[in-house]
């Protein structure tokens, strides 16, 4: 008798603990994809809560102080990390993907302040949703720039 | 060459803590005390090798050694010598390494202290703490060596250990230099307070598996380990705090916390530690829960190996990570191996871990312990959830599918508050037995004192029923903290004739771990205020402004007064600083920011550091985002208001000051423990 209630309050609690994890996975989940998987997709994906990640082009960069608009063109990187270690690490593919014209590229807007972080072939994870045309309107913007830290063979001094 | 030897001894030492480890477990099948003397003085050895290693990467940090790799990677010419040696743990190599020296550190000191009545502990912990410390140094030896040098051969220039045929040694002109952004005090003391943190977990740990081993299994270890628990625990708390307070200062997004799955991976352990502090005190005075606190500490140790490697690999996207490395299926290896033989330990004595008495009222303070446990592991679970969750959903839906903080703030929030609301019910309880009835007469006066600070807010402050409940709460645990400190401190008072102070200083140190325990409760709550402010409160807005012209928000009014940029060449940076003032609602004067943004030329990175007005009600937090000498239409500013986020910060410092009183050395630990049974009982039993 004494063990039931106890048994009891924990079946609830933890019915709680799951309820709350489920109810907000579902609520508030994004999807992780590569530009060529957000192509592939098409219309169906269109308002969804996304997360997608590329290389920031820099010639694309522009930031219209008066109203904090940022717009940039990102290249498609694969997200798998197997795949990217087998082509010479992030700082590579990146750098690639910058380089190749063929890659497809996609464009984004931000409104915000410019991160410090924003470069040429810096990594860009961003959280959002893309519009009718393709533009992604980015919620939230991560960057990383792999250069800074992996790039394991100095250029010649001198 | 300085590097070959520091390498070196990095192999020396390994090959120390592997025959540390042997000696240990041989000498004690043989019941040779020789052999385990042995294993020890091995182990006191390895920090003074380890020492002897660090001081030479110093050395090459501090003289601009860039042939050597990790040299090259973290610091160049430009930066102060202070920042210089700091980058030790700045990249990957040289922070495992500092994580082994930690680590020896405390295994030193904990081989130091008396052993007479635990001599059969000594072994064991010896073992464990040399596993790990080995664990660490080899990835160092084989993966992550910090003394690699660069060498230039047909094919280019690499890193290598040894000097590979027909190479020659290349030395940069310059190194890459650490990230600005890691160029702030808060930066330089923050990893190692989570560094010493997370190593102090080992103790514990290393006691309990000493523990399981021998069979003894009654509280001893916990009564050893209990101070190292609550250090390891200030030190990651410490941790924790000061890369929130970091990542206000420096960041400039406005806030300090991101949920991050680094930031998760560092208040993972944080969790369990945390649950793990209370639940030994039922072990202690109960003697149930033993499988319990076993399971705890077990997974502490592993979330603090976990923690480690998050904040060191790019398994996950993060803010934080640093670079992929080969490092990460070596690591899982390890916790995968420590959880599974820990955890078979526990079955192995399951009989001898019973409970010596059983639980029987729901109100019991040892059932509302529980329940506190209960709570921090679903906050847990939420977070581990959140962190591996896009692993889980692309190995069965094949899309990766990842939750941001919307999903942490909604799923840990109602977890969040039913912990404030325990932490003023819980106090009240007595151990054993507590009824509705005399719980209820402990806490209807600080409960109706709530009510009305409640109703007060609603009048005066705010009308969201989130930010009501969450005040309730909140009002409650500090009333219910101030009123058991005073029952304390009166009954004292009446008992012994002291007058107020003296009671409450007397009360404090006959029985730090409670009373040093409630500083801890009423510090979260004003950290919860904190918390709630900014969450629920927070206002900004942004615009691009000239001289003269000013900007409104909440109340604020800020003038836009003056602009200045200049180079600061030896320390490679160009200064962007604007001047601007803030007014108040009826156009008082508050004061001048100055919000910055510097330029670091060598990294080729800004950095954007806020102006902040700092008040107990509101803080303005200005941004300066752009600035060009050309642009005719201004100067760009973000501005934030933060309601009571200060609250947080000094919460934060009450926090640390209420573990150092919980934590602090007594004479002698097992007197004051068998007192402070006694006074628990005498104040415990709700009157």
């Amino acid at each position: 008798m004494k063990i039931n209630k106890f048994v009891i309050g924990g079946i609830f609690i933890l019915g709680a603990v799951v309820f709350l994890i489920w109810s907000s996975t579902a609520a508030n989940s994004e999807y992780f994809l590569t530009i060529d998987e957000l192509n592939a997709k098409g219309a169906s994906i269109a308002n969804k809560n996304l997360r997608v990640s590329g290389a920031v082009i820099g010639d694309t960069i522009q930031y219209d102080t008066n109203s904090l608009t940022l717009t940039f063109e990102v290249a498609q990187v694969p997200g798998d990390n197997s795949l990217i270690e087998s082509q010479g690490g992030l700082a590579a593919v990146l750098h690639q993907a910058v380089l190749d014209p063929s890659r497809a590229r996609m464009k984004v807007v931000y409104v915000g302040p410019k991160p410090d972080l924003l470069r040429n072939e810096a990594q860009a994870i961003m959280t959002g949703h893309i519009d009718a045309d393709g533009v992604f309107h980015a919620d939230e913007l991560l960057l990383k720039c792999p250069t800074k830290y992996e790039q394991a063979v100095p250029k010649q001094a001198g | 060459m300085i590097a070959d030897f520091g390498y070196g001894v990095l192999v020396v030492t390994f090959i120390v803590t592997l025959y540390s480890i042997f000696a240990a477990i041989y000498g004690e099948q043989k019941k040779s005390a020789a052999l385990v003397e042995s294993a020890r003085r091995a182990m006191l050895l390895t920090w003074p090798l380890l020492t002897l290693a660090a001081g030479i990467l110093i050395y090459l940090l501090i003289n601009n050694h860039f042939e050597v790799q990790f040299v090259y990677e973290v610091t160049s010419r430009s930066m102060p010598t202070y920042l210089k040696v700091t980058a030790w743990w700045g990249g990957q190599a040289g922070s495992l390494l500092f994580w082994s020296w930690l680590m020896s550190a405390f295994a030193s000191l904990v081989t130091l202290r008396k052993w007479d009545r635990d001599r059969e502990f000594l072994p064991w912990v010896i073992v464990v703490a040399c596993v790990t410390l080995a664990f660490f140094v080899g990835m160092t030896i084989f993966f992550e060596n910090p003394f690699k040098q660069l060498f230039q051969t047909v094919d280019g220039i690499n890193p290598f250990t040894f000097q590979p045929a027909n190479s020659i040694l290349f030395t940069p002109q310059d190194g890459r230099g650490l990230n600005p952004l890691l160029r702030h005090p808060g930066m330089v003391i923050h990893p190692p307070m989570l560094y010493l943190g997370f190593v102090s977990f080992v103790i514990p740990y290393a006691f309990a598996m000493a523990a399981l081993i021998t069979g003894r299994t009654d509280d001893r270890w916990i009564r050893i380990t209990r101070r190292w628990t609550l250090w390891a625990w200030l030190f990651l708390s410490a941790g924790l705090v000061l890369g929130s307070r970091w990542a206000y200062d420096v960041l400039g997004w406005g806030g300090f916390w991101g949920w991050d799955p680094v930031e998760i991976a560092a208040f993972m352990p944080w969790l369990t530690g945390t649950a793990f502090l209370h639940s030994v005190m039922i072990q202690e005075k109960r003697g149930m829960l033993k499988h319990w606190n076993m399971l705890l500490i077990i997974i502490t140790y592993d979330l603090v190996i976990f923690g480690t490697f998050l904040t060191r690999s790019g398994v996950l996207s993060s803010v934080h990570a640093f670079a992929q490395s080969a490092i990460g299926p070596f690591f899982f290896l390890f916790i995968g191996l420590t959880l599974i033989t820990s955890v078979a330990l526990i079955i192995y004595r399951w009989d001898k871990l019973r409970s010596e008495t059983e639980m029987t009222s729901m109100l019991s303070r040892e059932a509302l312990f529980l329940l506190n446990n209960l709570l921090f592991i679903s906050i847990l679970v939420v977070c581990f959830w959140g962190v591996i969750y896009p692993l889980i959903s692309e190995l069965f839906t094949g899309q990766k599918v990842t939750v941001g903080p919307p999903f942490y703030l909604r799923a840990t929030g109602p977890l969040f508050a039913a912990l404030i609301f325990l932490m003023g019910v819980a106090p009240l309880s007595a151990w054993g037995h507590s009824t509705l009835k005399t719980l209820g007469r402990a806490i209807w006066k600080p409960t109706v004192g709530a009510i009305l600070i409640t109703i007060a807010l609603y009048l005066t402050y705010t009308h969201n029923l989130y930010a009501i409940l969450g005040f309730f709460l909140i009002a409650l645990v500090i009333l219910v903290t101030i009123y058991e400190y005073w029952r304390g401190a009166y009954a004292r008072q009446k008992a012994q004739g002291e007058n107020v102070f003296v009671a409450f200083w007397n009360l404090t140190k006959r029985n730090r771990r409670r009373y040093g325990g409630y500083i801890i409760h009423l510090s979260i709550s004003l950290m919860a205020i904190g918390i709630l402010g900014i969450n629920l409160f927070q206002t900004e807005t942004q615009g691009t402004i000239g001289v003269n012209d000013s900007m409104h928000i909440a109340g604020y009014t800020m003038k836009y007064k003056d602009v200045a940029s200049w180079d600061n060449a030896p320390a490679g940076v160009n200064y962007t600083r604007a001047t601007v003032s803030i007014y108040g609602k009826d156009g008082t004067y508050l004061g001048d920011l100055h919000p910055r943004k510097d330029y670091y030329f060598d990294a080729q990175q800004p950095m954007t550091i806020p102006g902040q007005l700092a008040s107990l009600k509101d803080e303005v937090y200005v941004i300066l985002i752009d600035w060009q000498p050309i642009n005719q239409a201004g100067t760009t500013f973000k501005i934030f208001v933060n309601p009571l986020i200060n609250w947080m910060w000094i919460g934060s410092f009450l926090f640390l000051f209420g573990i150092i009183i919980a934590a602090w050395p007594d004479e002698d630990p097992e007197r004051v423990a068998v007192r402070a049974d006694k006074s628990l009982k005498q104040t415990s039993a709700a009157d």
